[in-house]
């Protein structure tokens, strides 16, 4: 029986190394193609090469898209903070009806698929006769954005103590001066964890801004249409290089930010509800 | 803390007598607002509630209700009558259906195929690794989770392309070359690949829950390895397979980038077509009649998975 014990110790390492490669391999892999000197992308590269990166750098279309994309999540980012923590605050302080669905429907938007967002937002605008621009992918953005901030403040919240805010109140502050000085450095990492993660969910969404983009490209979708009609893929490579290094960066500062509480897991106990020691993981982009 | 230096200097210093009617007018305002709690909870969370019910759920009770209309052939405008002509469409016409069966048909595969390669990765993570090596994994499971969809999806058409690493190492072993590339198994593998981090974390905390010493009261009760694991952990995990499931499920169900991109000619999902009807038919009745098949299935899912206490397991 200790034998089979080994054993079976032993096929499930050899499976997890496994899975490890199955993970990592495709990320690594995508990393090298950005060297290939070919135009082609087959396999074996011939030789490495950094002679796409200049040329990238200087296409326009793609900065143009880069920029638009950077302006989306810095103001999703924005709106997600401020919504966000307004809603956390509702739902820590205050006891009302319909408390219980606010979590809910904050996560909705993550929830369902993709598409009903996009579409729904899509035909929403046309109807109310609003043109596709930044203001209509924003919407789009922040609307799925709220949740990472909710979540992380909400968490944040919970777990510091009540009692600390009617200290400050005893010793005389008024209600502006308890939340500048005692509640917002409480809840400040929190918010900033909340908020990279929004931004990294913004950059890089493609199906519900393929909804609202109208004409305009945003760099996922400049990314999704060179490889679907299989043009610049060059470029294409060394932009997929800077993605990654842009979206893992700031989710591993959020981490930084908030080892206690696993922010990484940017749906907080959304569907579980209060408290909960687990935290939901999710998605990440709604094509995810 | 910074905000004890300001609080205690606050009320002792002597203000100016401008901040300190600033402070009194302030006081007041707090001290009313103190004392109107549906006043407060009003103002925080009028903004986030204005924000949903006239953004989001106004906009998907449209598209609900947009479901019951049509478009007029002649000039593609919408015509506000109750119709049921589009879910006729769905159910009469057998490509909508293959469409359908095919999108929840690969949604099933995947959620089977991660749960299959996470359970013993999640079980040696949870409770065979040591410390070191389980905040290891978890990076690693991370990740891919957190590097973009595109790139991994694009990863992947490039590993399986006919000229790609697959088949590369495939000739180098002597096996000849597959020919997946562009087919509905492109379209499992990557989606298998893509949603794994979601099925791996909450089985990994399922198994972390599991008591050690009912574990070991098995093993005394004289219950082999295999027992012990189809009748004491499996039942005890199987919630965070179901939330795991939730995920893979869903968000395979409602994707159409993927098929676009790995998937063949015949590979359309519900969000091709989808997709199509509001970009390029702009048929969005027809679309949103589509659109509530997987929103159905969910439903139906989430229900299911309410049962089997998936939520407690999240």
């Amino acid at each position: 029986m200790g034998g089979g014990m080994r054993l079976s110790r032993i096929a499930l390492a050899v499976w997890t190394v496994l899975i490890v490669c199955f993970l990592m391999f495709p990320i690594v892999l995508i990393a090298v193609y950005a060297f290939n000197p070919s135009n082609v992308q087959s396999w074996p590269l011939h030789g490495l090469s950094t002679k796409w990166f200049s040329q990238t750098f200087q296409n326009d279309a793609m900065r143009e898209a880069f920029w638009l994309s950077i302006r989306a999540a810095l103001i999703s980012t924005g709106i997600a903070i401020l919504l966000g923590s307004l809603a956390a605050f509702a739902v820590h302080r205050f006891r009302f009806f319909g408390r219980e669905t606010v979590s809910f429907v904050i996560l909705l938007p993550l929830a369902l698929p993709g598409i009903i967002t996009g579409m729904a937002l899509n035909s929403f605008f046309t109807w109310g006769g609003l043109n596709f621009s930044l203001t209509t992918i924003v919407i789009g953005h922040a609307t799925f954005c709220i949740v990472t901030v909710y979540n992380n403040v909400l968490a944040r919240l919970r777990r510091t103590q009540a009692s600390l805010v009617e200290a400050s109140m005893d010793l005389g502050a008024d209600g502006w001066q308890t939340f500048r000085h005692v509640t917002l450095p409480m809840i400040a990492t929190a918010l900033v964890a909340g908020g990279l993660l929004a931004f990294a969910l913004s950059f890089d969404e493609v199906i519900v801004t393929t909804f609202t983009a109208g004409a305009q490209n945003t760099l996922p979708l400049w990314i999704f249409g060179n490889i679907r009609l299989g043009q610049q893929l060059p470029q294409v490579n060394v932009v997929v290089l800077c993605v990654i290094a842009l979206t893992l960066i700031p989710v591993f500062l959020a981490q930084r930010l908030t080892r206690d509480t696993g922010a990484l897991r940017p749906v907080g106990g959304g569907m579980a509800g209060a408290g909960s020691r687990t935290r939901v993981v999710a998605e990440a982009p709604p094509g995810g | 803390m910074d905000g004890g230096e300001g609080l205690s200097a606050g009320p002792v210093s002597a203000p100016t007598s401008a901040s300190a009617s600033l402070r009194r007018a302030r006081g007041r305002v707090s001290a009313g607002l103190f004392r109107r709690a549906w006043l407060r909870a009003t103002l925080l969370l009028g903004a986030p509630a204005a924000w949903f019910v006239l953004l989001y759920i106004a906009a998907l009770v449209i598209l609900f209700i947009s479901a019951f209309w049509r478009v007029d052939e002649f000039t593609g405008k919408l015509i506000h009558s109750w119709t049921l002509d589009n879910f006729k469409t769905l159910v009469t016409e057998p490509t909508y259906r293959t469409i359908a069966l095919r999108t929840i048909g690969i949604a099933a595969a995947v959620t089977v195929t991660d749960a299959l390669l996470a359970l013993p990765f999640a079980y040696f993570a949870a409770r065979l690794a040591s410390r070191r090596m389980q905040s290891l994994l978890f990076v690693i499971v991370l990740i891919p989770l957190w590097t973009s969809y595109l790139v991994r999806v694009y990863a992947w058409r490039l590993i399986l392309a006919q000229d790609g690493i697959l088949n590369w190492a495939l000739h180098k072993l002597g096996l000849g070359s597959l020919e997946v590339a562009y087919s509905n198994w492109a379209m499992w593998i990557v989606f298998s690949y893509i949603w794994l981090p979601f099925m791996i974390l909450p089985v990994w905390l399922a198994f972390e829950r599991v008591p050690g010493s009912l574990m070991e009261a098995s093993s005394d009760l004289g219950a082999r390895g295999w027992t012990t694991f189809r009748r004491v952990l499996l039942p005890m995990v199987l919630p965070g397979i179901v939330a795991g499931s939730i995920f893979t499920f869903s968000l395979t169900l409602g994707d159409f980038i993927t098929p676009t991109l790995v998937g063949g000619a015949g590979s359309d999902f519900i969000g091709n077509v989808v997709y199509r009807s509001v970009g390029i038919a702009s048929n969005v009745p027809f679309a949103a009649a589509f659109a509530t098949i997987p929103l159905i299935v969910m439903a139906l899912y989430l229900l299911g998975a309410r049962k089997l206490g998936a939520f407690e397991a999240m």
